[in-house]
């Protein structure tokens, strides 16, 4: 009878769980809903958006190409090459910090792979323009400066993905290597490097997909790119400017996007 | 009577490699010279970043109480455009989803919506939102909205490809309407998934929200650009440690949660 009881009580509770939650959530609606103070939408909204959206339908095409290098199509460029080269650089030092980071065995805490993966979450944290602005203050403003915020960031998720790949790898074929005597060295360039590679690679075009969108606005702070005309252009309202702009880095996203996805499952 | 198998000519001088290594060598020389790259300027200045590195390293702590409201401030900016953006993608995602809309033009239609709301940068975004409603966190909350609007339909529309068709037959073999297919049949079985992307989604718009306040869309970005033009590196350090704090809580929390989950 009373065992009944129990289990009635039981269901009641467990029934009754999603009440618990929705009180919470709802309790966290009702802060931050009257946390954000509602500074009012500008009575020139409507029109500025409609400004915008003409801007983008009649966009400057004398902007696309008119061989000064500060045209569209030389700034697409140059921020393709700030991604393209931050990648490059910043895989090349992910691979001792993935290293660092990665954890051998089932061991869930250990010195030196919990020091990397912390590490990684700190460089991972650090918002990608401060360091931009940061680099700013080393080698003037320019392009320059975005190589080197996209190449320092970037180690933050490819060093982590590059662990986690480490941690996934085969261990048939290093194995194979030290049983015939081969000794570490041997391992990590025979047996680790050529199995972790092709995912690595794989790994590395994803995050120069990213790349080429953060790359894009670091112009903003200053750092180079497509970012600085563009708003240049929107705080000077030039909206058929802010038009081929964006259709620009619409266009250059959904191409890499495509070309870098069909070559990543080649790759994998 | 072992014969050791012929290589073609370019399998033998490993054609393939090389012209990818060609290929890989100019492309850098010619970015590393788009970029006006110059590691000798970099190292000559390297004193004056480790200048700045130096004064980070002695955070303002006396700022810290003006940080907190701020910091509150863009988890609920985030909190908001977040739900916002999942609302509308609800929606979306259903449309865009194979196995409900079976019309490959108007699925076609909506997803090419979709991947050009998500070629979007967050920054441009916000940009755009500081222009149309003006300065403040309501230009924030659009942006997060859009921004995590292309990014949950995308996570939203795979996650309703994968469910389990036999509920949607049993009840389309009753004689239910699309609406009750979608309420009765399809949401039961992904609604777990969208809390979770709902939450993988929030920490993103955290992270993300952190710097819209650097071009006028509130928050703490708001206070880390003043530093940042004021010079004062040791109040920056004290933001960015405290983005870092809130940052690191958010995703702990919605692990722990998403664990749970699925």
């Amino acid at each position: 009878m009373s065992g009944q009881i129990t289990s009635h009580t039981g269901m009641s509770v467990k029934r009754y769980k999603w009440l618990f939650w929705l009180v919470i959530v709802v309790i966290i609606y009702i802060w931050g809903i009257t946390g954000v103070h509602f500074t009012g939408i500008k009575d020139s909204a409507g029109e500025v958006s409609q400004s915008i959206i003409s801007g983008i339908f009649h966009p400057d095409w004398a902007y696309v190409y008119d061989g000064s290098g500060e045209d569209l199509i030389s700034l697409i460029f140059q921020t393709l090459a700030m991604a393209f080269l931050g990648t490059f650089i910043s895989a090349i030092l992910s691979v001792p910090f993935a290293f660092w980071a990665a954890r051998n065995g089932k061991k869930r805490w250990h010195v030196r792979s919990t020091s990397g993966k912390l590490v990684l979450t700190l460089i991972r944290t650090f918002p990608e323009i401060v360091l931009a602005i940061m680099f700013i203050k080393a080698v003037g403003p320019g392009s320059f400066a975005g190589v080197l915020a996209v190449s320092i960031h970037s180690i933050g998720m490819l060093g982590k993905l590059f662990s986690e790949s480490i941690e996934n790898m085969d261990l048939g074929p290093s194995e194979a290597i030290m049983s015939s005597g081969g000794n570490r060295a041997q391992t990590l360039v025979f047996a680790t490097l050529p199995t972790v590679l092709p995912e690595f690679l794989s790994y590395t075009l994803y995050r120069f997909e990213i790349a080429v969108r953060s790359a894009s606005i670091l112009g903003m702070v200053g750092a180079g790119g497509i970012g600085t005309p563009l708003l240049f252009a929107i705080q000077t309202r030039t909206w058929s400017r802010v038009g081929i702009i964006l259709l620009g880095i619409i266009i250059t996203v959904t191409l890499i996007d495509y070309v870098s996805g069909t070559l990543r499952k080649r790759l994998v | 009577m072992n014969v050791v198998p012929k290589r073609t000519f370019a399998q033998k001088y490993h054609l393939k490699t090389v012209s990818w290594l060609v290929v890989f060598v100019v492309l850098i020389i010619v970015t590393a010279d788009l970029t006006e790259v110059d590691f000798g300027m970099f190292f000559a200045n390297f004193g004056q970043f480790l200048a700045l590195l130096q004064q980070m390293m002695h955070p303002d702590w006396q700022f810290t109480h003006l940080v907190v409201a701020p910091i509150l401030e863009t988890i609920q900016m985030a909190l908001i455009g977040t739900t916002i953006g999942t609302l509308v993608a609800i929606p979306f995602s259903v449309l865009a989803a194979r196995n409900i809309v079976k019309n490959k033009f108007f699925r076609g239609l909506i997803r090419f919506i979709l991947n050009l709301v998500r070629t979007l940068p967050d920054l441009m975004l916000a940009a755009l939102f500081v222009a149309i409603v003006g300065i403040g966190p309501v230009a924030g909350v659009f942006t997060l909205a859009i921004f995590s609007f292309g990014m949950i339909s995308k996570l939203f529309y795979e996650a309703i490809e994968t469910i389990d068709e036999g509920p949607l037959e049993a009840l389309e073999a009753a004689g239910a309407n699309k609406v009750q297919l979608v309420v009765f049949a399809v949401i039961p079985q992904v609604f777990n998934y969208f809390v979770s992307y709902f939450l993988y989604t929030f920490e993103i718009n955290v992270r993300a929200s952190t710097v819209l306040g650097y071009l006028g869309a509130g928050g703490i970005g708001v206070y880390l650009q003043r530093s940042l033009d004021q010079f004062a590196y040791g109040q920056t350090a004290v933001i960015i440690l405290g983005i870092l704090i809130v940052v690191l809580v958010i995703d702990g929390l919605s692990n722990t949660l998403r664990e749970r989950l699925l």
